[in-house]
């Protein structure tokens, strides 16, 4: 068939844009991780002035269109922009930038709804049977984490599905910032129908190889 | 328990940082004795010369002989220019001849050359249910679309084709407007998706159509040949006097290599095999 036949002759290519989708929103993500689990730990257990508020703006940036993410990014780091100088822009490191910024939201407003509930009366526990804070704070995580793990998993599916973002500050450069999502919407555009199927099943099938990887390290989703 | 959430974030971080590593064996750049320039620059460009495939050939060539990079970025003319403006791309090749020449005069632009042209066309359904097929005057074309409400589509996103369009309503004196009149704000290639899905007419850059044409399309040429429909291209080096940090000299090299000979060369070879005509036919070509 057609499309076996440009796979097979654009396997190298093919590999790059995988290898550089998987870092890109692979990074983000846990740049994502490493700002949202602290923060979103400290708003899902403490009581503090302007905590609703804060929780109410990290709900709105969950809605955050990926585009705008994207154009606000691409306005700071443009040689107009303030931080033009860093020469970031078409970049895999503006992109990731992007995604941190899309995806931060999401994992720290799912953590705290991951921790808020029931997970006080553990950290009320711990503190009562001599914890000191930082350990308290490391008993909630470890007995939230099956949630916690989804609020990561559904911050890298934003990042490995968005299109928007990467597309405006990578540029979707050949061999530089093409990903998997920008070289769909290029294929889409040339014609190519065949071609953006196979690579939205290539990404589809990466996406179920990491989540099986997750969750083979994690007995909690199994029922037993 | 903590153990195995450890491990798993172990686990990942091995694997992108195995990945990161392959990522670093960077694709082989040649190297060869030519003039200096800097090692890289972004390139801003119509969506026609990326999606008919001429960049493919055209900037491998550039880049073996300069031993530099380039990043394309391929974008309606409109918002090309607009890079240029923001110092983000350091070369352009558009198509939209007014408006380059109003990027010169404001001193956006450093040096501009012609360097290639093919046509416009004016694309529709088969049952030409307007009646225009065949027409050669594309003013009275789309004054009869207007006149018999026929679907159109425009791009309307201030790309070349978009400007075009624009001045053949001008020049038709209609203020095209109504359910007929359908604004797609996207990319050729998606408008002429959507001209194929609810049959309408458009107007398209011969070299998209051209290669559209061979995959999916159901259209038809209705109006070609007049001279209204002439589709330069032309590029740009951005001028690097507001933004220091642009890469001018690799510009100019690359405005240079495409208006002169092997660019040049390349630009009239390509497409004839594929094709059976060449898509762009270059201006300063010399056998």
């Amino acid at each position: 068939m057609d499309i076996w036949h440009s796979i097979v002759e654009y396997k190298e290519e093919i590999l790059t844009i995988v290898r550089l989708s998987l870092i890109v929103s692979g990074t983000a993500t846990l740049f994502s991780t490493l700002i949202a689990l602290p923060l979103g730990t400290i708003i899902g257990l403490k009581d503090f002035l302007g905590r609703r508020l804060i929780l109410r703006i990290v709900y709105t940036l969950m809605a955050l269109p990926p585009v705008l993410a994207g154009l606000i990014v691409y306005l700071i780091f443009s040689r107009s922009g303030p931080l033009g100088n860093l020469e970031l822009l078409f970049t895999p490191t503006i992109m990731i930038i992007a995604q941190t910024l899309l995806v931060t939201p999401i994992i720290t407003g799912l953590v705290v709804a991951a921790i808020a509930g029931k997970e006080g009366i553990i950290y009320d526990h711990a503190l009562s049977l001599g914890a000191n804070q930082m350990q308290a704070y490391f008993t909630v995580i470890k007995e939230a984490r099956t949630n916690i793990i989804a609020s990561i998993m559904t911050g890298f599916g934003r990042a490995f599905a968005e299109v928007g973002a990467v597309m405006l500050v990578g540029g979707n450069i050949r061999y530089t910032t093409r990903v998997l999502t920008t070289s769909i919407v290029m294929e889409t555009r040339q014609g190519n129908f065949a071609m953006g199927i196979a690579l939205g099943l290539i990404l589809l099938i990466i996406s179920f190889a990491v989540s099986t990887l997750v969750l083979m390290n994690n007995d909690q989703f199994s029922k037993t | 328990m903590n153990n195995k959430l450890s491990r798993v974030i172990l686990l990942l971080l091995i694997v992108l940082s195995v990945i990161s590593i392959n990522a670093c064996t960077k694709n082989p750049s040649p190297s060869k004795e030519t003039p200096a320039v800097e090692e890289s620059l972004v390139l801003a460009t119509t969506t026609s010369t990326q999606d008919s495939g001429l960049l493919d050939i055209l900037i491998p060539a550039f880049e073996k002989e300069y031993n530099t990079e380039v990043k394309v970025i391929a974008v309606g003319s409109g918002q090309a220019m607009e890079m240029g403006k923001k110092g983000d791309a350091d070369a352009l090749l558009v198509h939209s001849p007014a408006a380059e020449d109003q990027f010169m005069a404001e001193g956006w632009g450093k040096v501009r050359k012609d360097v290639m042209y093919n046509q416009f066309l004016i694309v529709g359904p088969k049952a030409d249910p307007a009646g225009i097929s065949g027409m050669t005057d594309a003013v009275a074309a789309l004054k009869k679309l207007a006149d018999t409400n026929s679907k159109f589509i425009s791009r309307a996103d201030k790309s070349g084709t978009h400007s075009k369009e624009l001045s053949i309503w001008k020049a038709a004196e209609v203020t095209p407007a109504g359910s007929w009149y359908i604004e797609s704000g996207q990319g050729m290639g998606d408008t002429l998706m959507m001209a194929i899905e609810i049959n309408a007419y458009t107007l398209t850059d011969e070299a998209t159509f051209l290669s559209f044409k061979n995959k999916a399309s159901s259209l038809h040429v209705v109006v070609q040949g007049d001279k209204l429909l002439f589709n330069p291209y032309g590029a740009i080096a951005v001028s690097p006097e507001k933004y220091p940090n642009i890469r001018f000299k690799a510009a100019e090299a690359f405005v240079n290599f495409i208006s002169e000979g092997e660019g040049q060369a390349i630009i009239h070879a390509f497409g004839k095999k594929k094709y059976g005509k060449n898509l762009f036919t270059p201006v300063n070509y010399r056998p």
